[in-house]
């Protein structure tokens, strides 16, 4: 029997690789996702490890608060008087201070700012020779007063050499340093896109505005001093505000964040794989199902022979565990291409991810086994246990078919409650109250796997009218073939829909996003219009990152400058919560506009030493009103009482500014080192050539500011989720080839099955090329079919889900609709290629003799 | 084994088979009573719709009759759950079929022996090389149903049915798919094989050649038994095929 399954699928090769692509790719993306995260893991870990080089204890300075990386707020130096009273602590062997600023613009010749995603890291390196220093160098020497060292990556990219002069921005305005050396981070091939520039102590000390202060001191123990002693005696002379730290401890919290970053990523892309996967169990449910009916006699055969149906069930299960294993086997090694691949995608989009060679772990080689054997299983049941209902008198008959299902005429009721049931768990999921992320996602998540299982069922029923619907143009237009083929798409409606709801699956989900990225769009293009009232906007290149203050007073000094107002950033503590908080300059109310629901634009110009505004929301969960005070807690530990002045009603879009908003004066008073997140300017003669090139000649010395109208500053505003959209349009465009698989799985079957009949139709005289047009538009239709019920799906799904979320409303996609329906018919048209070309290559008298 | 009338292995009570329902409904057999004698090859003759094939379908177990008892080997076999009638297959029951039903992934071999590893035996060496023999098919065992021509099939079937000797061999048509020379050879091949191993069995064949080789020859006609020779020359069935149709 074991003979029987192994021997049967050799026979049917092209079959049997067939319905193993289908889940090569969803395991693909399964072990290319562990690949990459493991990889990414592995890189940051070395890159972590490789900065606390040498050291046993690190000191730094202290926030009152725990502080997000890259929010622009950064713990408060220390004065490097500390220094000297580190190295006298007993069991210290060396100690080191060093300043670091993660907004270090290197300019390159042509002027511009070299800045990607990623930080802009510069710092000191007070003794190249020291052991805490992980940079290597490449070429030349370390940096002496006023010299530079960069990467090399950023050397070679932007074509600089020993000796040549580089623009340098940190706080002030750009410096003309000399580069005296080229470096090399630790181990790691690229850290992302990150840039680097290293300066010796006292430079960067003035170039990051830390004159006489430190970030850090890194400390090296005596021999045989263990680090705990080291680290209790060091604390014993720590002023108040600073910290000291295992370096340990310091790199288990550094990577503290980006685990969370991995395990984000992780789960986003595992998703995908997901998908791909339950794609793919439909494609090979079907074609299974296929072969089956196919070999019907061959299994009534070894029925008479005395196999009883748990040896046909097992055949079939064992047919499916080496298809399973083939695959998984095939995917986990193509889901190494796909790593690469990844890294690609992401680095493509702004999101380079740093990469330090590819990492297969076990565990990732046991996932991939595992999953692919167990969807294939799966999806081997139904068809297994149909194949055990073949009556043994069908080796005997002709044409036998195999009866219905007990349960077959429950199809229609299971399916819709089936559907039903997934709209309700769907429906709790975003709707219920009081449910956790999690939760949200797994009713979610299971909600959308009902719906679509339903669907798919109960898609058997509607197969007919929907191919009669879509192939008239295919009747119309196709002449005997084009009729030929819409019959032959009605005429197995089981096959046909199975095959139309794998397509179905990732053209719902393309839709879902397109009718969500509609939503989005629409209304945040709205929301920035209606509050950014003003001529011109300043930012980083990039747009989020955070700018110094000075850019926003050179651009003050502007000709023609009617108002401009900045608006900062940070992070605070407040009724017990670490929350973002923004500062605006008086001038704010000529540059923005919102709504007010107590007090009036005027607000922004009242602010004063402790006054604020927050939004409606925020008031109402804490009960604030007019005159409340609220205490908040700023990073060096200072609290300051801040009174309401004005709340505002946001739009739907979002708000433009933190939970708390107060003045740039007392911001700049209570953080070190501030920073704008944004500068807006109303000139005189408004969008002006004019004054667009007075006010890039205001900020000439800071090629990190992009200057932008206020078209521009709209449209650059939404780049970031037009790249976001991008890399899930790609993602799920994994789960659509799969279906695509599915089709010429399909087709190839059929053309199997039907060569008497398509021997017959050679015979009275069809050409090769109606041959071929007849099974291109039996596959356009299918495809079709899929393409109304998963944009059907789609728009339902995303509807839902823009009516519970407040900040999106609902917008018909329309462009990228008809976009999916042409992509639909390109994928009917592709996937229609090999097996168009099989059937138009019989011979027909060949044909007619088979069997 | 010896040749000889030694006791019934089949026996049919009154079978009758009605296809369909109401109006449409269609009487295959209209009470059918047999009895199958041990070492026996029986034919079962009749024109098309004589209902010959549907008494096979029932006597192999394969078909359920409406109403009616059929026994093998003292078995009653038209209640038997299916787990309990698959297992009275791989003792009592073989089958040659029209079509041979080979399996186009095995080789002659495997297909022979297919029945045995299904119910997780081995060949008896010895009986194994003698069936081959008696099959000719020494030099084509390891050669793929594809490979060999109709005859060479059926015998590879014919082999196949007799490897786990069962109490009954059932054929349907064995040779309805072959030219007459070749049919010929099947039916020296059938004879043989029910009287060197006394192999009973039980042929439906519309052929009257076919049917001369038998020890017993049934008539049907619209579902009934309507004569039961002890063995006729090809002239003598044609003959009786003939009065019957004019009956």
């Amino acid at each position: 029997m074991t003979k029987f399954a192994l021997k049967g699928l050799l026979g049917r090769k092209l079959r049997t690789a067939l319905t193993a692509f289908a889940i090569v790719l969803g395991v693909a993306m399964v072990s290319g996702t562990f690949v990459l995260t493991d990889s990414i893991d592995k890189a940051f870990d070395s890159i972590f490890t490789d900065v606390r080089k040498g050291s046993n204890v690190i000191v730094s300075g202290k926030a009152a608060f725990d502080l997000t990386d890259g929010s622009g707020t950064t713990p408060p130096p220390f004065d490097e008087q500390l220094l000297r009273r580190v190295r006298a602590v007993d069991g210290v062997r060396l100690a080191e201070g060093s300043v670091d600023s993660e907004t270090t613009i290197l300019v390159d010749k042509k002027g511009k700012a070299i800045v990607g995603n990623a930080p802009s890291l510069g710092f000191a390196i007070a003794d190249g020779e020291s052991p805490f220093n992980p940079l290597t160098l490449v070429e030349g020497a370390w940096p002496g007063a006023g010299e530079v060292v960069i990467d090399k990556a950023t050397a070679e990219s932007k074509d600089f050499k020993v000796g040549d002069t580089i623009g340098v921005q940190a706080e002030g305005p750009v410096r003309k340093m000399r580069i005296s050396g080229i470096i090399l981070f630790g181990s790691v091939a690229t850290i992302g896109d990150a840039t680097l520039a290293g300066f010796d102590l006292p430079t960067a000390q003035e170039l990051f505005n830390k004159r006489g202060k430190l970030d850090e001191i890194a400390v090296a123990a005596e021999p045989g001093v263990p680090d705990p002693e080291l680290l209790a005696s060091i604390e014993a002379v720590l002023p108040p505000q600073t910290q000291a730290r295992l370096a340990s401890e310091e790199v288990a919290s550094d990577a503290e964040e980006t685990n969370q970053f991995i395990s984000g990523l992780q789960i986003f892309l595992l998703a995908f794989g997901g998908i791909a996967l339950f794609v793919g169990s439909f494609v090979i449910a079907n074609s299974l199902s296929i072969t089956i009916a196919q070999r019907t006699r061959e299994l009534a055969t070894i029925r008479t022979l005395g196999a009883s149906r748990r040896q046909v069930l097992g055949s079939i299960i064992l047919e499916a565990l080496v298809i399973g294993s083939v695959a998984a086997i095939v995917g986990l090694f193509t889901g190494l291409l796909l790593a690469k691949g990844l890294f690609r995608l992401f680095d493509l989009f702004g999101f380079t991810l740093p990469n330090q060679g590819l990492l297969l772990e076990n565990r990732t080689i046991v996932a991939c086994l595992v999953v692919g054997i167990l969807v294939t299983l799966l999806a081997s049941l139904r068809p297994a246990i149909r194949a055990t209902r073949v009556p043994p008198i069908a080796a005997v008959r002709e044409g036998a078919t195999l009866p219905e299902s007990r349960f077959a005429r429950f199809r229609t009721v299971g399916s819709l409650g089936l559907t039903a049931l997934g709209f309700v768990s769907f429906v709790y999921g975003i709707f219920g109250s009081g449910l956790g992320t999690k939760q949200v996602l797994t009713w979610m998540g299971l909600g959308a796997l009902l719906i679509f299982l339903g669907v798919a069922l109960f898609a058997v029923r509607i197969v007919r009218p929907l191919a009669a619907w879509l192939g008239w143009p295919a009747a119309r237009l196709g002449g005997a073939a084009g009729t030929l083929a819409r019959d032959n798409a009605r005429r197995n409606p089981q096959r046909t829909a199975s095959t139309a709801a794998a397509l179905m699956i990732g053209l719902a989900l393309v839709t879902l996003v397109a009718t969500l990225a509609a939503g989005i769009t629409t209304t945040f293009r709205s929301a920035v219009d209606g509050i950014f009232t003003s001529d011109y906007a300043i930012t980083a290149q990039n747009q989020f990152s955070p700018i110094p203050t000075s850019v926003g007073e050179a651009a003050a000094k502007a000709r023609g400058i009617d108002a401009i107002s900045s608006t900062r950033t940070g992070e605070a503590r407040i009724f017990d919560k670490t929350e973002l908080v923004t500062a605006v300059e008086p001038d704010t109310g000529k540059v923005l506009t919102v709504e007010w629901t107590q007090g009036s634009q005027a607000v922004f110009g009242q602010l004063g030493a402790d006054g604020a505004f927050v939004d409606d929301d925020y008031a109402k969960d804490h009960g604030l009103r007019i005159g409340s005070e609220i205490s908040v807690q700023v990073p060096s530990g200072n609290r300051i009482v801040l009174r309401v002045k004005g709340i505002f009603k946001p739009p739907a879009g979002g708000s433009p500014f933190g939970r708390v908003t107060f003045s740039s004066a007392t911001f700049d008073r209570e953080y070190d080192s501030p920073r704008n997140l944004y500068t807006f300017v109303q000139m005189r003669g408004g969008d002006a050539a004019a004054n667009t090139k007075a006010l890039k000649a205001a900020v000439a010395g800071f090629p990190n500011a992009k200057v932008q109208t206020r078209d521009q500053f709209v449209e650059n505003q939404m780049a970031p989720i037009n790249r976001i959209l991008i890399v899930f349009y790609v993602l799920l465009l994994l789960s659509v080839i799969v279906s695509v698989f599915g089709i010429v799985n399909t087709l190839v079957l059929t053309v199997f099955e039907r060569t008497r009949e398509l021997g017959m139709l050679r015979a009275v005289g069809m050409t090769r090329r109606q041959v071929r047009r007849m099974i291109r538009h039996e596959s356009v239709i299918t495809a079709l079919i899929g393409g109304v019920l998963g944009i059907v799906l789609g728009i339902v799904i995303g509807g839902l889900l823009i009516a519970r979320v407040d900040f999106i409303e609902f917008s018909l996609p329309l462009g990228q609709l008809i976009l999916i329906g042409v992509l639909t018919i390109l994928v009917g048209i592709l996937a229609a290629i090999f097996p168009a070309r099989r059937a138009a290559k019989l011979d027909p008298l060949q044909a007619l003799q088979y069997e | 084994m010896e040749n000889g009338n030694s006791g019934a292995v089949v026996v049919a009570g009154d079978v009758a088979r009605r296809y369909g329902e109401g109006d449409t409904a269609v009487d295959a057999l209209r009470g059918v009573s047999l009895e199958v004698a041990k070492g026996n090859l029986t034919a079962v003759m009749g024109p098309s719709g004589s209902g010959k094939s549907t008494l096979m379908h029932i006597l192999a177990g394969l078909d359920k009759p409406t109403s009616g008892t059929v026994t093998v080997s003292g078995t009653e076999i038209t209640t038997l759950k299916d787990s309990d009638l698959t297992k009275l297959r791989r003792r009592h029951i073989g089958f040659v079929f029209q079509f041979f039903n080979l399996l186009p992934m095995l080789t002659a071999e495997e297909n022979i022996t297919l029945p045995l590893s299904i119910a997780g035996e081995k060949p008896d060496p010895e009986f194994f090389r003698g069936l081959i023999d008696k099959v000719g098919l020494a030099d084509r065992l390891h050669h793929r149903p594809s490979e060999l021509s109709g005859g060479q099939q059926q015998r590879v079937a014919i082999a196949r049915a007799l490897v786990s000797r069962p109490t009954v061999l059932f054929a349907d048509e064995p040779t309805g798919n072959l030219d007459s020379a070749t049919g010929s050879e099947i039916l020296a091949l059938m004879r043989d094989s029910v009287d060197s191993y006394g192999q009973t069995t039980v042929m439906v064949t519309h052929e009257p050649r076919a049917a001369a080789i038998a020890d017993r020859i049934l008539f049907l006609a619209d579902g009934l038994i309507v004569r039961d020779l002890p063995g006729a020359s090809q002239a003598e069935v044609l003959a009786t095929l003939t009065e019957i149709a004019a009956a």
